[in-house]
């Protein structure tokens, strides 16, 4: 995918969604140290590359399912960040209302199913969307993210059987950085990931997940051929994950030289700059421009959920039913 | 006696029983946190750092790093309990049964029934359970009533370091399936714990504290919560009785009994939702068994028939409390 085939807006607009969700991760992280946010978050820094290439191939009504690492495929999708923050905060003016925090953070309206606490469990709840815009003739297509470890789960396979057999417009894309918590995924995982795909049919696409670029064509392919009636499509997106596995991992089982070197030559953020500035086409102050912006937006929706209120003692026990009685 | 922490307490227990029997193997996710990884070894000790020290002792032969894959790895460890391994298997959060009901439900629970007494399923599954944590409502659950409810399981839920480490020795040496659930928030308290081996049997209740007025009837980290209200109705004048089950299958009913008939007023703290729980089964007992000893109703502090919320004012309101336990032991107690 060539970089010339976006407009200097559209350029931008990739980038100040990837910074954003940079930006958010970090400050999260600072927050965190505060004590504010309460819990653990898992932090989803060095792959924005592969939600922002995904999600931009979608439209707004398109649906997404995401996992216990969710924040940077809500903001791609376009959940909104100040009630993302809030939500993190456990406020009333949360995504959901404070009842969910970081791990369940969900908004029906941007197409948004769910961050997920359960490994895999997003994958057939999204073939369940792919089935709803297939019998109700939307055209929607769903996406279903899951990381290499889930791809351990058996719901991860019989999701691809059920998507196959019912030709589903889903797209699974499996992140892989490597790791399920603090154990290196060549440890627990035999065989090859596309294999597995494929041995249901299922076209594949492997894409280095730190350009964007490419993320954004394999995703392209696999949309086209979901919207078009063609059925599911796996990407296996290469990604780094930045931080440990959550907000308290200590990290450990990885060295510092090998943390620094992944910051350092996996960076999608680089790795964007670098392109676009072969080309011409943005000029750097005006990346720089961005990066402020979002600062200064990142740090009105800590300012807001910080003075939100919390939700109501009353809250314990609303919305377990529509209606009970 | 020396003082440890129910973490210490669980890790020398299965150090101990390791280091004795050979038939006994561990597996579960990150149990020795990273291994594999570029040579790194047990870093974490395990999710909770429960499981520290045993790859080094015993070697990743009998400690296994599983997939993230519980149906596969749990059915793998009742089908090895099933033919001569003694296998303790660990689901990180209890929530995550979810993933490997059937397994647990119909399988290991089932075995020695369905062919006729001639199996044993030597199989103790660790998890963590509890609120308190700020994790949301998919990792907070307390859901040993679900599995009380099952014939074939036996259900542990240690309150204190001493009965963690002497009942999870018990549990090893068990030859039934056991489902032993700790709490998050009790990994750090500490208490007397001897050095050597200890078991305690099951179905025996522990008497935490003796009394007259009130009898406070506890699972799990709400022993603690009944402890600060006994000693808050002590200051009001107020003697208060605790007893743990400390296993709801097999369940002491005698000692519950025998309590509830000499005191007359009951109330059951249960960190559990309330429908079907094991505060609602162990009301029935009493009721069934000793109505004419009752002096009053028996008065339930339980969590409410709602998921775990995030927030941290939620969350601390879905928790039973101190002073709820109070009011309602109170409320008897005056009646
Ligand atoms: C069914 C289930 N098992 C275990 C866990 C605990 N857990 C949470 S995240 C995680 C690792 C997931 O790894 P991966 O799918 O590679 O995603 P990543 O963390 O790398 O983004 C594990 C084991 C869980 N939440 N759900």
């Amino acid at each position: 995918m060539s970089v010339l085939q976006f407009s200097r807006e559209e350029l931008v607009d990739v980038y100040r969604t990837m910074r954003t969700i940079r930006r958010f991760e970090e400050r999260v992280m600072e927050e965190m140290a505060t004590g504010d946010i309460p819990g653990n978050t898992h932090l989803y820094a060095g792959q924005e590359a592969s939600a922002v290439g995904v999600c931009l191939q979608l439209r707004d009504d398109d649906y997404i399912s995401s996992t216990h690492r969710g924040h940077g495929h809500s903001i791609a999708k376009g959940v909104d960040i100040d009630s993302m923050m809030a939500e993190l905060f456990g406020r009333a003016s949360g995504t959901c209302g404070g009842k969910g925090g970081s791990m369940h953070i969900a908004d029906l309206r941007k197409g948004m199913l769910g961050a997920n606490g359960i490994v895999a469990a997003g994958a057939p709840i999204t073939c369940g969307a792919a089935l709803s815009a297939k019998l109700l003739g939307t055209g929607q297509v769903a996406v279903a993210f899951a990381g290499d470890g889930a791809m351990n789960e058996g719901v991860m396979s019989e999701s691809f059987n059920l998507a196959k057999i019912w030709m589903l417009p889903i797209i699974f894309v499996i992140e892989d950085n490597g790791f399920g918590e603090a154990t290196a995924n060549a440890f627990v995982s035999a065989g090859s990931f596309t294999r597995r795909a494929e041995s249901y049919d299922i076209p594949t696409i492997e894409v280095d997940g730190t350009d964007v670029f490419s993320v954004y064509a394999a995703a392209g392919e696999a949309v086209e051929r979901a919207r078009a009636g063609g059925g599911p499509t796996m990407l296996h997106v290469h990604v780094p994950r930045y931080y440990g596995h959550y907000s308290g991992d200590p990290d450990t089982y990885r060295t510092p030289e090998e943390k620094a070197a992944m910051r350092r030559e996996r960076d999608c953020l680089s790795n964007f700059r670098q392109r676009v500035k072969e080309v011409s086409l943005v000029e750097t102050a005006e990346l720089d421009a961005v990066d402020e912006q979002v600062e200064a937006a990142i740090g009105r929706a800590v300012s807001a959920a910080r003075a939100a209120p919390f939700p109501p003692t009353s809250a314990l026990t609303t919305d377990v039913y529509v209606k009970y009685l | 006696m020396a003082q440890k922490s129910f973490r210490q307490a669980l890790n020398e227990a299965l150090h101990f029983e390791m280091g004795r029997d050979p038939r006994v193997i561990m597996m579960g996710e990150d149990l020795t946190g990273g291994a594999g990884a570029n040579g790194v070894k047990d870093a974490w000790g395990g999710p909770f750092g429960v499981t520290r020290g045993l790859l080094d002792a015993f070697g990743p032969e009998r400690i296994r790093d599983t997939p993230i894959s519980e149906a596969a790895f749990i059915g793998a460890a009742a089908g090895a309990a099933l033919t001569g391994l003694r296998p303790i298997a660990e689901i990180m959060f209890v929530d995550f049964a979810g993933v490997c009901l059937d397994q647990i439900m119909n399988q290991a629970a089932k075995f020695r029934y369905m062919f006729g007494g001639r199996a044993k399923t030597p199989l103790v599954i660790r998890a963590t359970y509890g609120a308190g944590s700020r994790s949301g409502s998919q990792h907070t659950q307390a859901l040993y009533p679900i599995f009380t409810h099952i014939p074939g399981l036996k259900v542990v839920i240690p309150s204190t370091p001493y009965d963690a480490k002497g009942l999870l020795l018990q549990a090893i040496r068990d030859d039934d399936p056991v489902i032993f659930l700790e709490h998050k928030m009790l990994y750090d308290t500490v208490g007397d714990v001897p050095d050597g081996a200890y078991t305690i049997p099951f179905g025996e209740a522990r008497v935490a504290r003796d009394g007259k007025d009130v009898l406070i009837i506890a699972i799990g980290r709400m022993v603690q919560v009944a402890e600060e209200a006994a000693r808050k109705l002590a200051s009001e004048g107020i003697s208060a009785a605790i007893i743990d089950p400390r296993t709801t299958s097999p369940l002491d009913e005698d000692t519950l009994l025998d309590f509830t008939e000499t005191i007359g007023r009951v109330v059951i703290v249960d960190e559990a939702n309330p429908r079907c729980s094991v505060a609602t089964d162990i009301s029935a007992l009493l009721a069934d068994k000793c109505f004419d000893a009752l002096k009053a109703p028996i008065k339930l502090v339980t969590a409410p028939h709602a998921p775990v919320p995030y927030a941290p004012n939620l969350e601390d309101a879905y928790i039973p409390s101190a002073d709820a336990v109070v009011k309602a032991a109170t409320s008897i107690v005056k009646r």
